[in-house]
Formats: structure tokens, C-alpha cells, sequence
């Protein structure tokens, strides 16, 4: 058999300080899809809150050391659109202009993806092996849907989920109000967001909402609990992965 | 002044050197040659383009009737009735309109356009008719006043079959062979359906400050 | 217009707690979204389309000098007069001239963005001639002394009973106790009040969609007639118009026209597309016997070969509000200048200075849906982080928002202190939340915690245990 396809997990900094069980059911996913998977210990952040903060430099100087510790791997997977889209779509354009490390920045991001597209467009993955009686409702996180296509790939493979049916809310495609240091920054109008989109998560009437985006789960999820609904929230990896005895994030109702 | 400051900022913007000899023979030729960009599909036969022509305008909230070079008059005096409209209408100079006057004289009072924003119903002769979306093109002049595609609260619009063309890029070609390369009437209206405003709460109203009915009389070649 | 954008933060807690506003902005969450989805869907080269619309632009803006100097030798051909204005006073000054030339009294005025954008109405006024808004939105908002909150729905932050009681004050010449609870009605009102003004005024002003420079022609783009009345009638036409709205031939307008009114209002082709070019032939029986454009720069030929000249492809069909959360929420007023959204939140730090108006483009989540949606293609999201990273050059970002973000990079700079520190924020949090998983209150992210609870870590970080693990 040939040498295994090495896969740089990019845990990203939410799944690590919040939801190492994300980072767990990416590497079971990406090892039942036959990689080889590797966790290098220098990595921190992509760089996004410095990117959008206007803050170049800085960024540059993460990105370089992001590069460095993954560029070896046949493929970079983060289990976040939003992360993926940093690497794969910005990173080259931070570098413009610069002869050496722009084009080490296009190879580097030409090998990256987000988890579950990687699965499915990459490894060909048409189905994963988990059981989850539940039913659950999916929100598409902005950067994954917009910057990156992922849309179907995510409801194909949890439609093989055994004992999981969909239920899909109004406006799944809708920005749930995070937005990063937005979510601080302007917080009236991202609960103004969120408020809504907690309305229509409701209204889908589901046991779980799930999303690929860290970011994206710890906003709707206090949302919920604040409003004391029901709805359990759970990156969709650890449904794929079937790894579902955690506690949800930011818990139960109560 | 203004003149020189903007178009010398712009072109030092544009970090274009000096000699602009090559720009400007590139402008000249897009638009000496006005080619045609994207062109939508449209249905294969004629008598289906008729019918997409049809739908649109109707989808517009236009009315079309069909008619013979004869029976344009009938079909004229019957609408008025139908919308209980006076037997009176402000009527475009156009020559092609001449058949339709002739035939409805008898049962309408037809004043010459234009008229002065008293007039409830105006008659004018479109130069194309659009398939794509519906749309009438009416251009300005002697024959045809812009005023009355809008003063009058109804508006009947005579269109051939004949000009009845598939896209916008066909009114182009039209326009420069009567007009002239370059040139253009004083003004040229596409029209798709009668006025309309969405202002208040988004609620769509036919008839804002243009007609509130817009009818088509269609003429067989 | 007085400027409110540094207050942007204010503005929309204000507009938040408006529960009329709120009621009005259902409108433009739902309707024009699932309009325009129908009428992309509805056209199978809508996406070709939209490449070559930017395509066009791109064009254009690379030979700008010379399209302006075609357009106006057109123009001239056939009789009508461009004046050109550097700046936003002199294009006033243009006006005026013009107007006080003609002897005039009372301008009747098209839709036109421009001229909010150079203040005019006020500026007229104070030169004791009458403007008359004429499009319903704008003669509404006209009426209530305030500005368009959206750039093709100027009044969609109104309801109905608030326009009712608008005209009710205004029309006293009506009887007081007229039936006035449809739109019909009301709309009905205002064509007749305006009939009398389209047929009285000295001057019409409209702006312009596109400036075709083949033939020297403006073009506006309505739906309600008003546009073609204020044109048409008066003995003078003045348009104003900016410079970028130039396209080469009549082909390339029909092209971007596809894409416009789809991408507006979900329709497929507005009710009217009028070209004017220039005035009245001698055998002509109406139309206006001077014709004049007012070519507007204001700054933005600065944007050409910058991060922003993509910005100048716009054609303002509004489609970027219509699909913004943000917009959404706080309705247009709450920018604090003439462009809303995220158009606006691009051009209003041009306009205004980025030191007034830095927070328009940090208020965005960047969710890209108006990238998305945006017919020529402007990239709003990459141009908003631009202007981040001017204010992030210029230090006009908060000095504590400065401070975290860069003690942050440091540490993200080095991974083992970056490790050591994620773990003991990790275990801490973690053990603060409990068995709740969540925090109902955190000091250091008060502005989270007032709206929502704050998930809590696990435990361990993801890394640590891994570690263990392998």
C-alpha cells in the first residue's frame, strides 16, 4: 500500500481552550477516513482576530509560524470554516507582494480545507459509522458557507448518521451575530443577530443544533441558555463522530 | 478647471504614462464595434417569443390584446368600455397610428398629443417591443411625445409583430440606423408594465405618478 | 446633513429600541431577499452576467479620462452642457447657476443619492428655491425632514400610520376627515399633490444610473414615473450624476441593467428605463429645452488604483443592506451619513474621514452575504478591513482595544507561553462554570455576558491532552 495521506490537524484555538472533544472526533474522522494524522505542538491561532482588526503585521508574523509548522503535511484540516477560510483564502493575500512568501502561502494554502468538505471532497467520504437518536437542526457558519462552499457536505454525511434525522430552520444561511470581536465589540446588535436566530432554532423544533464553527456554537449556545430553550448545541464532528456523551456546550437547560 | 484637475488626477491614478494614444484607440474601437455581450436565451420559435412577450408584459401587470390591422379600433373602443373609460383619447401624430384613428374615429374623440396633464387615456406607437421582459421601447419626437407615456392614468401602446425584437442589444441596432451612429433621440423609454411604488410598508401599488394601467394592442403582421 | 456616524454606537441602540422601526425593518428582512433569490434563480446567465457587468466597470475605470472626455464631446454634439465638479460645493454652485439662470422657483427632483450626498436641498433652500422630492419615498421623508434611511427605499424605516399622519399635516388643503387606511389611498394623495408641482416647476433634477459615453446619454431607472415627469416637463433638466456611473456603449448598459433591478427589487427590468440625450430636438413637441450634466468627482477619482477602487463598480442597487444582519438590525439612519449598509460603511469613511466614521466598518460580522449578493462583485468585506487597517495604522482604534489585541499576539507569538497560559484559562473557567458548563456572568467579557451566557471549557486543553494521550 502506498504511504498513508498525512493530515495536519489545525485544532484551532476555540476547540482547544473550549471543546477539545471537537478536536477528538476530528481525528477520529480523520483516521477512519485512512489519514495519518498529525498535531504539531507549536501551533496557536491562524491569526484571524489581528486580520480583522486591522492589525497586518501581527498577522503576518502568526501566519509565518502557522506555514512553518504545517507546510510539511499533505493536507492542513481545521474543523472550522471559519479558520479554514483564514488559511485557505487569506493567508496568500497577507503575503501579496512578497517574493518569497507568497508563494510558499499559495502552496501552503492550496493543501488547506475545513474538516467535514476535507471528508467528503477530498477522502471521498460517503458515510460515517455513528448512532445518535436525536433530531438535529444545522446552521451553515458564514465564512464555511460563503468563503469556502461548504453547504452540502455537512447535511450528506449527517444524513448517514444512524437514527438522526434533519430538521433544517428558516435562514440557516444567516450570520447568527458572532463575527469575532464583534460579538463584544457592538454586543446590542449581535444579540439583536442572535436573537433571532435563536427564534428560528427553536422553531425548527429540534433535540440539537449543530455547526462547524467554535465561534459560531459558544454564541448561539449562550444565547439558548440564556433564554433558557432547549435545544442542545454540539459541533457536527462530535455527531459524526459519534461522540456524543459530553456534556453540549454551555450545557443543558436546566 | 475642475475639468483638467479631475481627468489629471484620474490618470495619474491610473499610473498610465504619458502617451495615451493606445487607450484611447482601445475606447474608440469598443465603441465603434458595441458588441453584444451576454444574450439571455430566449424560446426557439417566433410564435413562442410572441407568447414569452405576452407573459412578460402581463407578469408586469400590462394587458395585451391581439389584433388585426383592422380590428385595432374595435379592440381600442372595447377596452375603454371594459375599464369604463370616456370615449376620449389623447392620440400620438404617428403615422402608423393612422389605421386606428380612422377605424375608431367614429365611436372616440381623438385630440391630437401632446396633451396637457388633463388627459385620462393616451394612445402612442412603440418603436420595439422586447421579448425578453416584456418591455415596450418608445422613443421622443414629433411623432410620438414623451409626455404622454406618463401624464394620462391609462396608457395603450400600439406594438408590430414585426417589432417585436428579443433583447435590449436589438433596440440598438435599430436606433442607429434611423438616428445615426452615436446619436440618439432626446429620449428613449423602456417601459415594463404600468407605474408602480413599494414605498409604504413594501407594499407594491400599481399607478404611482405614470399610468396606472398599461394596455397593449398587439398587431398581427 | 449633520453627521452622526461617530455616535454609530448610540445611534443603534436607539434604533434597536424603536419598536417602529423595528416593525418596518420586518419588511426588508424577508422581501426583497426572497425576491431577488427568485429573480437570480429565475435567470440562467444572471452569474455570467454578473462577471461581465464587473468586467465592464473594470474597464471603464481603467480608461475613466477618456470615457468622461467621449461622454461629454456626445453631450455637446447634441446640445446639452457637462459641467464638471471637483468637489461637492462646486457641483452645488453648478446647480444653482443654472438655476437662477432659468429664474427659477421650484425644482421638482427624481431619486437621486447625489444629491443627498452633496446636501442640496438644503442648499437650495437656502437660496430661496424650492426643492420637491417626487419620488414617494423621498417626498415622505421630505415632509418629516429627515433623510433616506435606505438607498432605494427611502422611506422602509416608516409605517403606514406615521405617513398617514404625515400627510395629514401637510395636505391641509384636504378634508380632515378623509379616509386614509389604505397605501392605495395615500398614494393616490401624493400623485395628486405632486401632479400640480411636476406641471409647475422651473427645473427638474434626477441623478443617473449610467452615463453612456457612445451617445452621451443618462439614464435613470424608476418604477414610479416621477423621474420621467421631472424631466420631461420642466424647461430645464439638470443630472447629476458622479463619474464612475460611466459605461462605454448602449450594449454594456443593457448588460449591467440585467443584473440591476434583479439584484434592487427582485424585479426583472424596472417599469421605466429612460436614456435622455440632450435636449429637446427642434421638431420636438415636449421635452426640456436645456439639458445639463453635473459630473461630480468628490473624491473619488482618489480611489483609483487604491484598495478601494473596486468600490467605484457600484451601481447602487442597495442588494448589500437588503442582506445585511446589521443593516437588519439598525436600519439605515443609524450609519449617521447618506450611504447605509455596507456600501456605505465603505464609502462613508471616504467621504467623511475615517476618524468620523471608523466604526461603520468594524460593524460588520463579516458574514460576506453581501459579497454574495453583490451584482458587480465588490469585494465589501476585504474593503471594510481596509479601512480597519488604516484606522489600526493611524492608532484611531480604542487604545484598551489596541492594548488586548496586541498583548494577544504576543502570546500567540510564542506557543509554549501560549499553551501555558490557554491552560490555566481553560481549568479556570472550567471550574467556574461548573456543572452548569456555562457562566451567567464574566468580568472580563461583560459586553458577552450581558446578552448571553458564556459557555465554559471542558477541562483540559485540547493540546495538553493530547499530549497525554499520544
Amino acid at each position: 500500500m502506498s504511504t498513508p495521506i498525512s493530515v495536519g490537524l489545525f485544532v484551532t484555538c476555540l476547540v482547544d481552550m473550549f471543546r477539545p472533544s471537537v478536536g477528538f472526533a476530528a481525528v477520529k474522522l480523520l483516521e477512519d477516513a485512512g489519514c495519518e494524522v498529525h498535531v504539531p505542538v507549536s501551533q496557536t491561532c491562524c491569526g484571524q482576530p489581528a486580520w480583522n482588526s486591522g492589525d497586518r503585521a501581527d498577522t503576518r508574523e502568526i501566519a509565518i509560524e502557522v506555514i512553518k509548522a504545517f507546510e510539511e503535511f499533505d493536507y492542513i484540516v481545521a474543523p472550522s470554516g471559519s479558520c479554514g477560510g483564514m488559511l485557505a483564502k487569506h493567508y496568500p493575500e497577507l503575503f501579496q507582494g512578497d517574493p518569497v512568501w507568497h508563494e510558499r502561502a499559495e502552496t501552503f494554502s492550496g493543501k488547506v480545507h475545513e474538516l467535514i468538505s476535507f471528508l467528503t471532497d477530498v477522502m471521498k467520504v460517503e458515510r460515517v459509522s455513528s448512532k445518535v437518536d436525536a433530531s438535529a437542526t444545522y446552521h451553515d457558519s458564514c465564512a464555511g458557507l460563503r468563503e469556502l462552499g461548504i453547504n452540502a457536505q455537512p447535511r450528506k454525511l449527517l444524513a448517514s448518521v444512524e437514527g438522526l434525522s434533519l430538521k433544517e430552520m428558516k435562514n440557516s444561511n444567516v450570520c447568527c451575530g458572532f463575527g469575532g470581536t464583534f460579538a463584544v465589540k457592538y454586543g446590542d446588535i449581535s444579540n439583536a443577530i442572535v436573537t433571532e436566530k435563536t427564534a428560528n432554532i427553536e422553531a425548527a423544533d429540534a433535540d440539537m443544533l449543530l455547526a462547524g464553527d467554535m465561534g459560531c456554537l459558544l454564541n448561539m449556545a449562550g444565547k439558548l441558555r440564556r433564554e433558557g430553550k432547549r435545544t442542545e448545541v454540539r459541533h457536527v464532528a462530535e455527531v459524526l463522530a459519534g461522540m456524543t456523551d459530553t456534556p453540549p456546550i454551555g450545557g443543558k437547560r436546566e | 478647471m475642475s475639468r483638467e484637475f479631475i481627468l489629471e488626477r484620474i490618470k495619474s491614478r491610473q499610473k498610465v504614462d504619458g502617451d495615451d494614444s493606445d487607450r484611447r484607440r482601445a475606447v474608440e474601437k469598443r465603441i465603434a464595434e458595441h458588441a453584444p455581450g451576454i444574450l439571455p436565451a430566449v424560446p426557439g420559435t417566433r410564435v413562442k417569443r410572441l407568447k414569452q412577450f405576452i407573459d412578460k408584459a402581463e407578469a408586469a401587470q400590462a394587458s395585451v390584446s391581439r389584433v388585426s390591422e383592422q380590428s385595432m379600433g374595435k379592440a381600442l373602443v372595447e377596452w375603454l368600455r371594459d375599464h369604463n373609460l370616456p370615449a376620449e383619447v389623447r392620440m400620438s401624430p404617428d403615422k402608423r397610428l393612422d389605421g386606428l384613428r380612422k377605424q375608431a374615429e367614429k365611436k372616440l374623440t381623438i385630440k391630437p398629443a401632446p396633451g396637457d396633464g388633463s388627459d385620462i387615456v393616451g394612445v402612442s406607437h412603440a418603436e420595439c417591443g422586447i421579448v425578453e421582459t416584456g418591455t415596450l421601447a418608445l422613443t421622443s419626437g414629433p411623432d410620438n411625445p414623451t409626455t404622454l407615456n406618463f401624464l394620462p392614468e391609462n396608457h395603450v401602446v400600439v406594438l408590430r409583430e414585426k417589432d417585436v425584437v428579443d433583447h435590449y442589444e436589438d433596440i440598438w441596432p435599430r436606433l442607429r440606423k434611423r438616428f445615426g451612429e452615436r446619436k440618439m433621440p432626446r429620449t428613449l423609454n423602456l417601459v415594463t408594465g404600468p407605474s408602480r411604488s413599494a414605498d409604504i410598508e413594501q407594499t407594491l401599488i400599481l399607478g404611482a405618478h405614470g399610468p396606472v394601467r398599461l394596455h397593449i394592442l398587439l398587431v398581427r403582421d | 446633513m449633520q453627521i452622526t456616524s461617530p455616535g454609530f454606537k448610540r445611534n443603534a441602540t436607539r434604533a434597536l429600541g424603536d419598536e417602529q422601526l423595528q416593525k418596518a425593518l420586518g419588511h426588508v428582512r424577508s422581501n426583497f431577499i426572497d425576491k431577488r433569490a427568485a429573480a437570480a434563480a429565475a435567470l440562467p446567465e444572471f452569474e455570467a452576467l454578473r462577471d461581465n457587468a464587473k468586467a465592464i466597470k473594470d474597464h471603464v475605470l481603467e480608461n475613466l479620462d477618456i470615457y468622461l472626455e467621449t461622454f461629454e464631446e456626445r453631450v455637446t454634439a447634441q446640445g446639452g452642457n457637462v459641467h464638471w465638479a471637483a468637489t461637492a460645493s462646486e457641483a452645488r454652485g453648478h446647480i444653482l447657476d443654472i438655476c437662477r439662470k432659468a429664474g427659477a422657483r421650484s425644482v421638482t427632483k427624481g431619486k437621486s443619492m447625489i444629491t443627498e450626498e452633496i446636501g442640496l436641498n438644503s442648499f437650495l433652500e437656502k437660496s430661496d428655491i424650492t426643492p420637491i422630492e417626487t419620488d414617494l419615498g423621498e417626498y415622505i421623508i421630505q415632509l418629516r425632514g429627515e433623510h433616506p434611511s435606505h438607498i432605494i427605499a427611502p422611506a422602509v424605516h416608516l409605517n403606514m400610520d406615521q405617513v398617514r399622519d404625515d400627510f395629514k399635516k401637510a395636505h391641509t388643503h384636504l378634508d380632515a376627515n378623509r379616509a386614509m387606511d389604505e397605501p392605495e389611498i395615500l398614494l393616490k394623495e401624493a400623485r395628486g399633490v405632486l401632479r400640480d408641482r411636476f406641471l409647475n416647476a422651473d427645473v427638474g433634477i434626477t441623478g443617473a444610473n449610467f452615463l453612456v459615453a457612445e451617445t452621451g446619454s443618462s439614464i435613470i431607472v424608476t418604477n414610479e414615473g416621477n423621474g420621467d415627469l421631472t424631466q420631461s416637463l420642466p424647461k430645464v433638466h439638470i443630472v447629476v450624476a458622479s463619474i464612475e456611473k460611466i459605461v462605454p456603449t448602449l450594449e454594456d448598459m443593457s448588460q449591467i441593467m440585467r443584473v440591476l433591478a434583479r439584484s434592487a427589487t427582485g424585479q426583472e427590468m424596472s417599469v421605466y428605463t429612460t436614456l435622455s440625450s440632450g435636449p429637446r430636438r427642434p421638431e420636438d413637441p415636449d421635452g426640456p429645452e436645456q439639458y445639463h450634466v453635473v459630473l461630480l468627482d468628490n473624491g473619488r477619482s482618489e480611489m483609483i488604483g487604491t484598495e478601494f477602487q473596486d468600490m467605484l463598480r457600484c451601481i447602487r442597487c442597495g442588494a448589500c443592506m437588503n442582506h445585511c444582519p446589521v443593516y437588519h438590525a439598525v436600519g439605515g439612519h443609524a450609519y449617521g451619513w447618506v450611504y447605509p449598509g455596507p456600501m456605505g460603511s465603505v464609502l462613508t469613511p471616504k467621504f467623511i474621514g475615517v476618524d468620523k466614521a471608523g466604526h461603520l466598518p468594524n460593524a460588520s460580522t463579516f458574514c460576506g452575504r453581501c459579497e454574495e449578493v453583490c451584482p458587480m462583485r465588490i469585494p465589501l468585506p476585504k474593503m471594510m478591513r481596509h479601512w480597519r487597517e488604516q484606522e489600526f495604522e493611524k492608532h484611531l482604534s480604542p487604545p484598551a482595544q489596541r492594548r488586548n489585541l496586541k498583548l494577544w499576539a504576543w502570546v500567540a507569538k510564542r506557543p509554549t507561553l501560549y499553551r501555558l497560559a490557554t491552560r490555566i484559562a481553560a481549568r479556570g473557567m472550567s471550574v467556574l462554570g461548573g456543572r452548569r458548563h456555562r457562566l451567567g456572568w464574566l468580568p472580563v467579557a461583560s459586553a458577552w455576558t450581558k446578552h448571553r451566557d458564556m459557555p465554559t471549557p471542558e477541562g483540559g486543553t485540547f493540546m495538553a491532552q493530547w499530549k497525554g494521550k499520544r
